[in-house]
């Protein structure tokens, strides 16, 4: 059948090549002719404007910084959730259901809970008046408190992100087969050289995704941050959002789009080759 | 059958883009956005003059779209409400009609001509009518009234005495209780280029980095020490002052109607504070305008002829707390809320050393950059603490650029220029 008429497959995909060409190429490109040019001739203006602007090094310092710490530590509760629910026989799947909540949750609106929490007027400051340990409200959102809302953006994210990283272990896990395990037991390995010698290099794949995935997204970073900290704690989305909204400068805001793509793309070639993936084990 | 549901599809879909929304006047606003807002406009602003859809957008978004029906030459929208500075840009682009008819019309009925001359945004020919005004305020709970220096009077405030109150509340309450819109969405960049910098410099653009701006930014900092650090974070200054996070605010009318009307019997409005060089203040205009294209420019005439009559004008003072632009006295049974904001509203344009600054005209698309020079030079000098002399130098090099791209000239307060507005 597909001998004699080759070109169904490609037909058949041709839908979503197009689709994909139609929304995704064409505004890629206007969006790096937008950002390389300057009024219709190529020009270098943009960058420069981008990075000479006052809060372009503290959104690159703080999207790196975030990603540096909220990735790993995602990565680590993912591995421990999945590990857990691994050894539960009855009710994983409420348990699995219920952890995977923040993700039905919009970024914006996750943000907003979390500032619902830890605003002047929130329940964190409630909470810490009513136990005595403070006299009054307390800013930990402020320009003058940076670690306290470094680490009020890094617990919202790592709550709000930590599922889907979770899910696609879990999903790993799945695939691992028990008898491996069994015969290391046999030839006596502890639970712990068990994880590391058996259980993570066979997740490889699932690792390999959850970490372009989760690293991608958290250069992207901006609802979250932009609900907590605002003006505050400046990310490259954010500035991103800025230049086009606010100062209504295209050609910075795409100047500004183009870095993420790049940075985007340069995590994912560098997880690519970092954690090499069996050729065999790939469907 | 299969043919027969593709055809179906098929002709619902020609359908589907052949039908316009029929006969309707698309009034496409980014004022009165919120529900209860457009509610009155379309329930009551809008009674009796056609068939009009009252549809709102984000000042962004709406200028994305005007670009874009711009660009396609394909015109949906008849009538456009929005603010002075977001009209700006499409003029600049020649993207409305000559209202040159109406404005002398409205002149004629009592229309201030200095309002309508802002309408004409540096050009020859009118390009919209102003449809309401506002400004901005300061509000404070009655609770604070009490720290108020000796000799104070809430309605002629001095930089000084606003410190020295600022101090007195930090001292009896524990918190600083001065609060400012100067987060992501907050209006700060307005109280720079319209209260800070022509209360102490006596200009906007021009005198952007002499000494009297050197001066005024320390004299900021002192202020600053007695805000809020939370400010940077605000956008509606009815938020954190209804919620008892600050006792005293600035910000423009609409964005403390919400905590004043609410309670108007706990709170006091007043004027802004006074510099060396006067009481600075800024008027908020929106205008009405017809883009190029209008699908219906006949019926757009008719919403502004209805829009600027003396009742319905009166109407929006009373159901959405803008002001009119026309020259008439708004009635007795005010909301009480509105009435505190309309009294110092008057008390602010009456002051004896009142200065008015008016609204950047001739900037094109570059208003947003223009507020960047003044955010960015409060965020290295305020709140990074940066030295005032190198930032405003970097700064001045900045908006110098600006108005020299721009060619836009100078406005009041700042003296006339021949070619673009030097920073000197």
């Amino acid at each position: 059948m597909t001998q004699t008429r080759p070109w169904v497959p490609y037909l058949l995909i041709l839908p979503s090549v197009a689709f994909l060409a139609l929304l995704f190429i064409v505004p890629l490109v206007q969006t790096i002719w937008l950002a390389i040019s300057d009024n219709g001739a190529p020009s270098l203006a943009n960058a420069q404007r981008m990075v000479n602007d006052i809060n372009f090094g503290r959104s690159v310092q703080n999207t790196f910084l975030l990603t540096a710490v909220v990735v790993p530590v995602q990565l680590a509760i993912a591995l421990a959730m999945g590990t857990m629910v691994a050894k539960i026989a009855g009710g994983r799947e409420t348990i699995l259901w219920i952890w995977t909540i923040p993700l039905a949750i919009s970024d914006l609106a996750a943000g907003l809970v979390w500032l619902s929490i830890l605003q002047n007027t929130g329940y964190f400051n409630s909470l810490l008046f009513g136990l005595g340990l403070i006299e009054r409200q307390t800013s930990w959102l402020s320009y003058q408190t940076p670690v306290a809302l470094f680490i009020a953006i890094a617990i919202a994210e790592i709550w709000r992100g930590t599922a889907i990283v979770m899910v696609i272990i879990v999903a790993g896990l799945n695939q691992v087969p028990k008898e491996f395990k069994e015969a290391a037991e046999i030839f006596g390995a502890g639970p712990w050289t068990r994880f590391w010698r058996i259980t993570l290099p066979l997740i490889r794949p699932a690792l390999q995704s959850a970490l372009i995935l989760r690293t991608v997204l958290a250069f992207e970073v901006f609802a979250v941050v932009y609900a907590l900290g605002g003006r505050n704690f400046p990310v490259l989305v954010g500035e991103a959002y800025n230049w086009q909204n606010q100062n209504q400068n295209y050609g910075v805001a795409a100047a500004y789009a183009v870095l993420i793509m790049v940075i985007s793309l340069a995590a994912t070639l560098v997880y690519l080759k970092a954690i090499k993936v069996d050729p065999e084990r790939l469907p | 059958m299969k043919r027969l549901l593709s055809f179906g599809i098929l002709a619902s879909t020609v359908l589907t883009f052949a039908s316009p929304s029929l006969a309707q006047t698309v009034f496409l606003s980014t004022q009165l956005r919120p529900i209860e807002e457009a509610t009155v406009v379309r329930e009551e602003l809008l009674q009796g003059v056609g068939d009009i859809d009252y549809v709102v957008e984000e000042p962004p978004q709406f200028a994305v779209r005007m670009e874009a029906e711009r660009q396609a030459g394909k015109h949906t929208i008849s009538l456009v409400g929005a603010l002075h500075g977001e009209l700006s840009p499409i003029a600049d682009r020649d993207g409305f009609e000559p209202l040159d008819e109406l404005a002398k019309k409205l002149a004629d009925g009592g229309m201030p001509q200095s309002l309508l001359d802002l309408g004409k945004l540096g050009k020859t020919s009118q390009q919209y009518i102003p449809w309401m005004q506002a400004t901005y305020v300061m509000a404070a709970h009655k609770d604070a009234l009490q720290h108020l220096p000796e000799g104070a009077d809430v309605n002629t405030l001095s930089y000084d005495q606003l410190i020295e109150w600022g101090r007195k509340l930090q001292e009896a309450t524990g918190q600083p209780q001065i609060g400012f819109p100067a987060g992501p969405k907050g209006l700060m960049a307005r109280y720079f280029e319209g209260y800070f910098y022509p209360s102490f410099t006596g200009g906007v653009v021009r005198t952007f980095q002499n000494a009297d701006a050197a001066a005024g930014w320390e004299k900021f900092k002192e202020l600053w020490a007695q805000v809020n650090p939370n400010s940077t974070n605000y956008d509606f200054m009815q938020e954190p002052l209804a919620a008892g996070e600050v006792m005293v605010a600035w910000d423009h009318v609409a964005r403390l109607r919400n905590a004043i009307s609410a309670s108007p019997d706990d709170y006091v409005v007043f004027p802004a504070p006074a510099g060396p060089k006067g009481r600075g203040y800024m008027p908020v205009v929106a205008g009405l305008a017809i883009p190029k294209g209008a699908p219906d420019a006949a019926g757009a005439t008719k919403v502004i002829e209805h829009l600027t009559m003396q009742e319905t004008q009166l109407l929006t003072a009373q159901r959405v707390g803008f002001f009119p632009t026309l020259n008439v006295q708004l009635p007795p049974d005010l909301d009480p809320g509105v009435a505190l904001l309309a009294g110092a509203v008057t008390a602010t344009q009456a002051a004896d050393d009142a200065l008015i600054s008016l609204l950047p005209v001739g900037l094109g698309d570059k208003g947003g950059e223009f507020n960047k020079v003044y955010m960015d030079s409060f965020q290295r000098i305020v709140l990074q603490n940066e030295p005032v002399a190198d930032v405003l130098k970097a700064q001045g090099a900045t908006l110098s650029k600006l108005m020299t791209d721009t060619k836009a000239a100078c406005w009041a307060p700042d003296a006339k220029s021949d070619g673009p507005c030097p920073v000197e």
